[in-house]
């Protein structure tokens, strides 16, 4: 048992406090798992039979995989655009001149404040009204996703160049750099660095709202698996949901994981000035993706111990 | 560096298409039939979660709207195979789908009626269902639809069959006062009849012998048709070229016999199913 | 603007739900989120690894499918029912869906602001002699707090914007459902959209501003 700097190793008393206390918990976590068991088995959730769809590769094959794709597709160019959107008006929010740089600011507050399902719904119904007949809710998804997501980012990139100390750009104006140059060769690459686990997390906010997706039939992972398949296999509701949301999970486990890791890298990496930031909002974005949590502190991710 | 601007330059580009892929695009057809006969692939939107009328099996659903479907065009296309895109259309979705040319045309369970006539044009109809009830199979209480009153019914977001049972004609028809229960669509509403949140799910006979096949046992319908539900091809309003074209086609593939092999095929040996034998009689396209 | 005023009675309605449910989903979230800060930060391995775990699978998932499998899932098969009455009862199904969902987010914004205060106060604490109680109390709590106020408020803003979201779980009464109902009728309309938008505004703006200036208020100098 390792100390911590919040008390002494226990002691024989504490000791017992705390087997007790261990005792006690290992009850109570087992009661609710079983209380969960018991209501599951009690509605006939563990047959065979509503399991035995999950085995055949047809499932697969029809259902969970094409829905999947539909997923990934929508998160991915959403990705892409987002990042794009999120360069372009983080950096105009920088810029000197007022008449681009408050624009871009209210665009990107103005977006960022509305809940991203009445964007994607209106994207739905609007789109039509202005480009004609066609189906549009692969793109409501993608541009609500974008607007959304890219304003977030742009904080994020506006974060990131503040991120890099003053005498960075001092510096370089001093050796007689223009403002582009500076930009370009001295803060931007600093900068990129630092954003690196923000940006990754909020793709995990993204591939995670591509879900929204579902509400207007958009062809996607929750789509196929808890729509269609259990009308397909009847009874198999509860297993679906269970499948698709491990999917769900390791995905976004698998990002949560490259931005930590990149966090690591970016602490440890002398090659900039800045310290990694946190998107705006952080509780909701950066701390989501199960970052920056690690750096100091007391970390009771490393519990108090 | 240059690697950097190509990437700035790269998602510029990323952005542009992924805007104009949006557009859609190709040629424009003035009609569905139009699209048709010029050969150009035809959106059709049937049901993707009716077991027996329109299910999503891989690429493809498949059912009695769908088989309809497949033939309707055919026999509109003189015998030649229509290219054909499969586009879910449920029944929330149906008639902005329509509106905004998501779709081209729709075989998913579309009861006509005089409200959607109001926003869609309808061929048809193909056949005629009946409003039935479908409640668990242990459950005695429910024998005819007056039975329901004070019970929980589904209410299946753009669905009208909740309307027969709790509004008085012209829109409804037994005015009876049953509670309904929100739900997207009627395969949420035969997953909720599980539980106690639902104690009924009524709607067309043909939907109910589809879930009730699917659900092996669980469920029994009362078998009471107590209103007659015209199926019809849902068209953009005023498409009355198509309209014609297809009722043309519906005529044709009952009297040569295809929709009774189609509705045997998929609803053939079901109980207490009455299944029509004749053509139903057409409606105008004015 | 006539669509707006025409409508307007019906959307207003829709969005007392969305007030409604986020007055409900706070409360109920900050209690559950602080339950679990605590049995993640407590000294006993299967607290810490069942809070852990919670914390992890429920931020990974869509809330969509958090919403749809509470009403789907949980009510209707599994005879998990709060209310006889329909709509009563997927409102707290929403209610409920959505404070699980939110206290994964609100443990970890109290984590982070825990993390904040320096290794160093707490070797102060201890090194003039304060126990564990003492330390945690007198010295990281109070610290801790002001530095939870903002990461607070954010959680608490997205999760007034993802109340829009209760149609995934069958509630079809608020601004959002509301909304597309009506476009089914009008088609989009822009004065409706920008009515929402403006009142969901109304209602998370205030927050940000009153948590960012009470951040910077109590906000440690170090």
């Amino acid at each position: 048992m390792s100390t911590s700097v919040l008390f002494d190793a226990p002691g024989p008393r504490g000791r017992i406090r705390n087997h007790a206390l261990t005792v006690i918990s290992v009850i109570a976590v087992g009661a609710v798992l079983y209380a969960v068991y018991r209501g599951f088995d009690n509605k006939g959730q563990f047959e065979g039979k509503i399991w035995q769809p999950f085995l055949q590769w047809e499932t697969w094959d029809f259902y969970i995989i094409p829905g999947l794709i539909g997923t990934l597709q929508a998160a991915a160019v959403a990705a892409v655009l987002a990042l794009a959107f999120g360069a372009i008006f983080g950096l105009a929010r920088l810029s000197d001149h007022a008449w681009i740089r408050v624009p871009a600011g209210v665009v990107v507050e103005v977006f960022r404040a509305i809940p991203l399902l009445l964007l994607i719904f209106f994207i739905f119904y609007l789109a039509p009204m202005v480009g004609g007949g066609g189906d549009y809710a692969f793109m409501a998804v993608v541009v609500g996703l974008m607007l959304y997501n890219g304003s977030v980012l742009a904080e994020v990139v506006r974060a990131g160049v503040h991120a890099v100390p003053r005498g960075q750009s001092e510096a370089a104006y001093a050796v007689g750099m223009r403002k582009n140059q500076v930009m370009r060769l001295v803060l931007l690459p600093q900068a990129v660095t630092s954003m690196m686990p923000a940006i990754v997390s909020q793709l995990v906010v993204l591939l995670k709202d591509t879900a929204l997706g579902y509400i207007i039939a958009y062809v996607d992972l929750l789509n196929t698996g808890f729509k269609i398949l259990p009308a397909r296999f009847f009874g198999s509701l509860i297993p679906a949901a269970i499948v698709i949301g491990i999917i769900y999970v390791a995905l976004n486990m698998a990002l949560s994981y490259l931005a930590t890791w990149l966090e690591r890298r970016s602490r440890r990496s002398r090659k900039t000035a800045a310290r990694p930031v946190a998107a705006p909002g952080a509780a909701e974005v950066g701390v989501a993706a199960g970052q920056g949590t690690e750096g100091g502190g007391l970390a009771p991710d490393k519990p108090l111990e | 560096m240059h690697m950097r601007r190509m990437g700035a330059v790269l998602s510029i580009v990323a952005l542009a298409g992924g805007l104009a892929a949006c557009g859609g695009g190709g040629e424009t057809y003035a009609t569905v039939a139009d699209k048709i006969a010029g050969g150009g692939t035809v959106v059709v939107g049937t049901k993707w979660d009716q077991p027996s009328l329109g299910l999503k099996m891989g690429n493809e659903p498949e059912g009695f709207d769908v088989d309809v479907a497949k033939a309707v065009l055919k026999e509109v296309n003189g015998g030649k195979d229509v290219t054909v895109e499969w586009k879910e259309s449920a029944s929330s979705n149906r008639e902005p789908f329509l509106q905004n040319g998501t779709v081209d045309i729709i075989f998913a369970t579309y009861s006509i009626t005089e409200e959607r006539k109001g926003k869609v044009s309808f061929g048809g109809p193909y056949v005629i269902a009946h409003q039935d009830i479908m409640v668990r199979k242990d459950d005695t209480s429910i024998n005819t639809p007056q039975d329901l009153k004070g019970k929980k019914i589904c209410k299946a977001s753009g669905s009208n069959s909740y309307k027969r049972i709790t509004d008085p004609p012209p829109d409804g028809e037994l005015d009876i006062d049953a509670t309904t229960v929100d739900a997207a669509n009627y395969s949420e509403c035969v997953q909720k009849l599980t539980g106690s949140n639902l104690d009924a799910v009524t709607t067309d006979d043909l939907i109910l012998a589809g879930f009730a096949k699917q659900a092996g046992g669980n469920f029994k319908v009362l078998g009471q048709g107590f209103t007659d539900e015209k199926y019809g091809i849902g068209l953009k309003k005023g498409d009355t070229k198509t309209c014609e074209a297809v009722n043309k086609a519906v005529a044709t593939l009952w009297s040569n016999g295809t929709m009774k092999t189609l509705l045997d095929k998929w609803f053939g040996g079901i109980q207490g199913l009455n299944l029509s034998s004749t053509a139903p009689p057409a409606e105008g396209c004015a | 603007m006539d669509e707006l005023i025409k409508y307007a009675p019906d959307l207003g309605l829709g969005f007392l739900e969305n007030v409604k449910l986020s007055i409900v989903a706070a409360v109920a979230s900050l209690i559950l989120g602080t339950i679990l800060l605590a049995m993640r930060v407590s000294p006993t391995p299967v607290l810490r690894a069942a809070g852990t775990f919670y914390v992890n699978v429920v931020r990974n998932t869509p809330l969509t499918l958090v919403l749809a499998f509470s009403a789907l899932g949980l009510s209707d098969q599994l005879g998990l029912v709060f209310s006889e009455t329909p709509l009563t009862n997927s409102f707290w199904i929403v209610a409920m869906g959505l404070s699980v969902y939110t206290a994964a987010f609100v443990c970890e914004a109290l984590r982070a602001g825990v993390n904040t205060v320096p290794m160093g106060q707490a070797e102060a604490a201890r090194a003039i002699g304060l126990t564990f109680m003492q330390s945690l109390t007198m010295i990281i709590l109070p610290q801790a707090f002001r530095a939870v106020v903002a990461p607070l408020g954010s959680v608490m803003i997205a999760m007034i914007k993802n109340t829009t979201v209760a149609t995934a779980g069958g509630f079809l009464a608020d601004a959002a459902a509301v909304m597309k109902i009506t476009f089914d009728q009008t088609g989009a309309s822009i004065p409706i959209f920008l009515g929402i938008v403006v009142a969901f505004m109304v209602l998370t703006m205030p927050i940000g501003f009153f948590t960012g200036w009470l951040s910077r208020r109590l906000a440690v100098v170090r």
